[in-house]
């Protein structure tokens, strides 16, 4: 898509270059209005949606048996809780486990103002509402550790609300399930 | 010194089409010697010399100017604000801002670039430049030119002190509650939003207003509308998204605000309010908001490039197509905004096909201008320049603008730099090239003046280079990961050189900028004189002296007198209602579509009044902010008063003879006819009024349907509620037909009766409004019962406007200001009167509905 856009971006940008070196000389106005600004344009646009449509669809939640996990935000950090050894609920602070492998939902809330869900390289950020609750999908590939944030701005501490994703290996020993040590003095203004 | 560029040899012209129609033959007047004409002119168009200038003015080009000025004094203090937090994001350590006063800037940088620079700025534009363009003398409504710029100032004050006193909005520009709600920002930082803004935003309605029913009535005499220049297009699709894109906001605002003073909740999720219903009613506004600074950009481009590349424009029609689409399509795609908040897949589909869709119009506007220039052989000056700054940023915005609106991106990418990236590229590349490429392009018309040279082309290459090497990396930033509003990263030190590059690059288009105004005050003291027209520009606005003198046209363009070669013919009286005769300010009213010329309209001249009522609005605000609720009702009465003296001037007691516009044509003065400008503009203020209140039902129905907490308890309104409603509503149907009689009766000594019945009746149904009120159940208890209180405030608003218009009704009734041809205020009452009946009507019935169900 970025490819896309950088070549149409060079595309339009050589057009107004040589427009620029061209004499006066005649030009019919379908080519442009028409031609370029309906033709090219909504072919490109119509290929563009139909893909981001149906990634769209094959990304978001439905009623399966996926793994359920929960996720309740509050300024300024996150609480989860998902299953652990032996399937009993276990609830952590700053850290979520994740089996490697298998796509699992977020449910998401929030206690007290607007935050959002966001671990970037596992893929997309879902809010997190007060009075709603927000169901989100994601796949873990490999087991390891990821960064992850809130991503919609709610209040002094927002840069510091981190957390971390713990993706484990289902078929190895299971993790300890701890919680992530309380945050050192982060300056979080006065 | 000066540009050696300058046209002494005569340029190639831009080919001048006619713009009116041939088939209006109207004579020439008899043609005068120009410098008495010009005296007897300015004598009544001027401002007053001083101080009272200051104050009084009325006319559109002091004002005009004044308005782009002040928004570029903003814009000079958001750029000082965007320096800082460049400067603190230059390093992940940050240690350069508290985090407390960092939410501040930012927030602050926001606001007042989209609220105190890029809507002012264009505003000022339009009242400027629009009756140059399209051959009139000023505006339809100079007194509230003046009022929407005291508005902006004084709101604008509040926003801007506000960061000295350390209490600035702290919440993002966006606002989202409950942040911004009571718990969680106490103090009255949110509460300077949106009392100022709201305020900010009275100038942007008036200038809405103004705008439609200028571009509609206040063209050159036979100028149909399907041959205006594009400029007035633009502008009147802008005019009519500000129309109904801003209620929504004011809406939001006036219910957050009353949730925050009073308690009532809208957003309160315990009480059956949703934070969601803010963000609609936000983006509901904030996303046409984009169309509404882009548009008046796309406007200048239309106008410019044509001149620049020596031709005439090509696709006028399908130019227009593409506004009226834009127009359309903007009010369906502010849910892109929120593709993150749970809603199902199925409506962000829609949603996203919209937001791709209005892509669409877009570029085939670009792809006209590109083939105007392939048709053309470009000159390369310096506007010309700043539109090649415009292809060259706004063309990658866009697209990243479809890359968002593309839904799996949009969730990786929403609140992160890139987003950031993205609105700058749109922003910067879709309005303030364009806008530096109008500013040097109408300098001239400003100032009399050529510029400087080279200084204006190296501010271009600054501000181009340094706007690049800004926010380009910034993109990859985003896509990192590093969210939106963050203040230091100390865990990420990958983004450190993204940010470093970014913050050095900033400062140059920071140095870049400061370099461009620099240059605007060498050429406004030191340039020297130009010549007429000097770009060889075929529009009339370049059909006048330079500067532009204080009443543009000596006599007004008409068939034949209709582009810049009419200057001399224009300027020695030739063309309609030359002078001024009468002593007064006259301009000429055509019907809206064909151009035909319907009357003379006499404009108020100098006058403090604008500023007063200013004053009396923001005492209100002021009061507001500082928690004095109880002393609000004294700048309530103080509105009234000052709002009843603009009456005055809009009546005439006696019957005037018909105005000699040109030879063989005679037309009557506004106070005979019925569709004058202010009733024209009275129901474009009722389009705004109506969208206001769609949203309100817009929110009724949203809480009851989505919010968490619905049902609501149980209402405590019986009977005794059902009989105040019918009598309410009976009085002001009894109020619209004794404003219909008045008017048919309008010569008669019943006229007066008749108003005072109207009167009466108009008091009658505010007492029963305040009774229903006294049986309201308590507003604080669930959202139903407080967006019910907010339905009956709102009814009690419109009937105490009604009531006044009866009043002033009556007025003109008793001091002989009604007659034959004459109708005073009773038009503008009739409209307000049903408008009331009509709203109420609904909400009578909504209220029952929801007690049914």
């Amino acid at each position: 898509m970025l490819i896309g856009a950088a070549l149409i971006t060079a595309l339009v940008l050589v057009l107004v270059a040589l427009a620029l070196r061209r004499g006066a000389g005649g030009t019919s106005e379908r080519r442009w209005t028409i031609h370029w600004g309906l033709g090219f344009t909504m072919t490109v646009l119509a290929l563009l949606l139909g893909f981001g449509l149906w990634t769209g669809e094959r990304m978001i939640s439905r009623a399966d048996d996926a793994l359920r996990v929960e996720a309740e935000a509050r300024q300024w950090g996150w609480r989860f809780t998902q299953p652990g050894p032996g399937g009993e609920s276990v609830t952590t602070e700053g850290i979520l486990y994740v089996p490697a492998g298998a796509p699992f939902d977020i449910v998401l809330r929030s206690a007290d103002v607007i935050h959002s869900f966001w671990v970037p390289q596992l893929g997309g950020k879902m809010d997190a509402i007060p009075g709603h609750e927000n169901i989100h999908r994601l796949q873990a590939d490999a087991p390891g550790r990821h960064e992850g944030l809130c991503a919609e701005f709610c209040g002094l501490g927002h840069a510091a609300m981190r957390f971390e994703v713990v993706v484990y290996d289902p078929d190895g020993p299971p993790p300890d399930f701890a919680s992530a040590p309380p945050p050192a003095a982060t300056g979080e203004g006065s | 010194m000066t540009d050696t560029a300058h046209p002494d040899r005569g340029p190639a012209r831009a080919p001048a089409e006619p713009i009116t129609e041939d088939a209006l033959q109207i004579a020439p007047n008899p043609p005068r010697r120009a410098l008495p004409l010009h005296r007897e002119l300015d004598r009544v168009w001027s401002d007053l010399p001083g101080w009272r200038g200051f104050f009084a003015s009325v006319n559109h080009s002091t004002l005009g100017l004044r308005f782009m000025a002040t928004s570029f004094v903003f814009f000079a203090i958001g750029g000082l604000l965007a320096m800082m937090i460049r400067a603190q994001l230059a390093t992940r350590g940050g240690a350069f801002l508290d985090t407390a006063l960092y939410n501040q800037i930012f927030t602050m940088h926001g606001s007042i670039m989209m609220f105190l620079f890029a809507i002012p700025m264009l505003e000022g534009l339009a009242l400027w430049l629009l009756p140059k363009i399209l051959g009139s003398r000023d505006m339809a409504f100079p007194r509230l030119s003046a009022f929407g710029y005291w508005c902006y100032l004084l709101g604008g004050a509040i926003i801007v002190l506000s960061l000295l006193a350390g209490v600035a909005p702290d919440g993002g520009w966006f606002m989202y509650v409950p942040l911004s709600g009571k718990t969680h920002t106490p103090g009255i930082n949110a509460d300077v939003w949106l009392l100022g803004v709201t305020f900010v935003e009275i100038s942007a309605i008036a200038a809405a207003v103004e705008i439609v029913v200028t571009i509609l009535r206040c063209r050159a005499a036979g100028m149909p509308l399907t041959r205006m220049p594009l400029m007035g297009w633009y502008m009147l699709g802008t005019a009519a998204m500000m129309l109904v894109g801003f209620p929504p906001l004011i809406l939001g605002s006036v219910l957050l605000e009353i949730e925050r003073a009073f308690g009532w909740p809208f957003f309160d999720v315990l009480r059956g309010g949703d934070p969601l219903l803010w963000q609609h009613l936000f983006w509901l506004f904030g996303h046409p908001e984009v169309y509404i600074i882009f548009l008046p950009a796309a406007g200048v481009l239309s106008t410019i490039i044509p001149v620049f590349a020596r031709t005439r424009i090509l696709g006028y029609g399908a130019i227009v197509a593409a506004v009226l689409g834009l127009v359309f399509l903007s009010f369906g795609l502010w849910v892109h905004h929120m593709f993150t908040v749970g809603i199902p897949h199925m409506a962000l589909a829609f949603f996203s096909a919209a937001s791709v869709l209005v892509a669409v119009p877009t570029a085939v506007q670009v792809f006209a201008w590109i083939g105007t220039m392939w048709a053309g052989r470009v000159e390369l000056r310096l506007p010309m320049l700043h539109v090649m700054g415009f292809f060259a940023t706004f063309v990658m915005g866009g697209l990243t603008g479809v890359m968002l609106a593309i839904v799996p991106f949009n969730w990786q990418a929403h609140d992160t730099a890139f987003v950031t990236a993205h609105l700058h590229y749109v922003l910067i590349g879709g309005f303030v090239f364009p806008m530096m490429a109008a500013v040097s392009y109408w300098m001239p018309v400003i100032c009399g003046r050529w510029r400087v040279r080279a200084l204006g082309e190296a501010a271009f290459w600054l501000i181009l280079i340094g706007f690049h090497g800004t926010f380009l990396l910034m993109h990859l930033t985003g896509l990192l990961g590093m969210p939106r509003r963050i203040d230091r990263y100390p865990g990420n030190p990958e983004w450190e050189w993204l940010n470093l590059v970014s913050s050095g690059f900033g400062m140059v288009m920071a140095a870049g900028f400061a370099l461009f105004a620099f240059d605007l005050v060498l050429q406004y003291l030191f340039g020297r004189r130009s010549h007429r027209n000097p770009w060889g520009a075929p529009t009339l606005d370049w059909a006048m002296a330079l500067p532009a003198p204080s009443y543009n046209f000596a006599s007004l363009p008409g068939p034949g007198r209709d582009h810049a070669d009419a200057l001399l013919s224009l300027a020695g009286g030739e063309g309609l209602l030359p002078g001024a005769p009468r002593g007064q300010r006259e301009i000429l009213v055509v019907e809206p579509g064909s151009g035909r010329p319907e009357h003379v309209a006499v404009l108020p001249g100098n006058t403090l009044l604008p500023l007063a009522t200013a004053l009396a609005v923001g005492s209100f605000f002021a009061l507001m902010l500082a928690g004095l609720y109880w002393l609000t009702p004294l700048s309530m009465a103080a509105v009234l008063w000052t709002g009843w003296q603009w009456g005055h001037l809009m009546g005439t007691d006696r019957a005037h003879p018909p105005v000699r516009v040109a030879p063989g044509l005679e037309l009557p003065l506004h106070w005979q006819v019925r569709p004058t400008l202010a009733w024209q503009g009275t129901v474009a203020l009722l389009v705004a009024d109506g969208a206001l209140y769609v949203s309100l039902l817009f929110g009724v129905g949203f809480l009851g349907v989505v919010a968490p907490m619905w049902p609501a308890p149980d209402s405590g309104l019986g009977l005794g509620a059902a009989l105040l409603a019918g009598l309410a509503l009976l009085s002001m149907a009894a109020g619209s037909l004794a404003a219909r009689r008045a008017e048919a009766r309008r010569d008669r000594p019943a006229a007066a009766r008749l108003a005072l019945s109207g009167l009466l009746a108009a008091v009658l149904a505010l007492a029963c409004l305040a009774g229903l009120a006294a049986l309201l159940d308590d507003p604080a208890r669930h959202a139903r019962d407080a967006l019910r209180a907010v339905t009956l405030g709102l009814a009690g608003f419109h009937g105490i406007v009604a009531l006044m218009l009866a009043l002033r009704s009556l007025a003109d009734a008793r001091q002989g200001r009604l007659g034959t041809g004459r109708r005073g205020a009773i038009p503008a009452w009739r409209l307000f009167q049903d408008f009331w009946l009509a709203t109420s009507v609904l909400s009578v019935g909504l209220v029952l509905l929801q007690e049914a169900g």
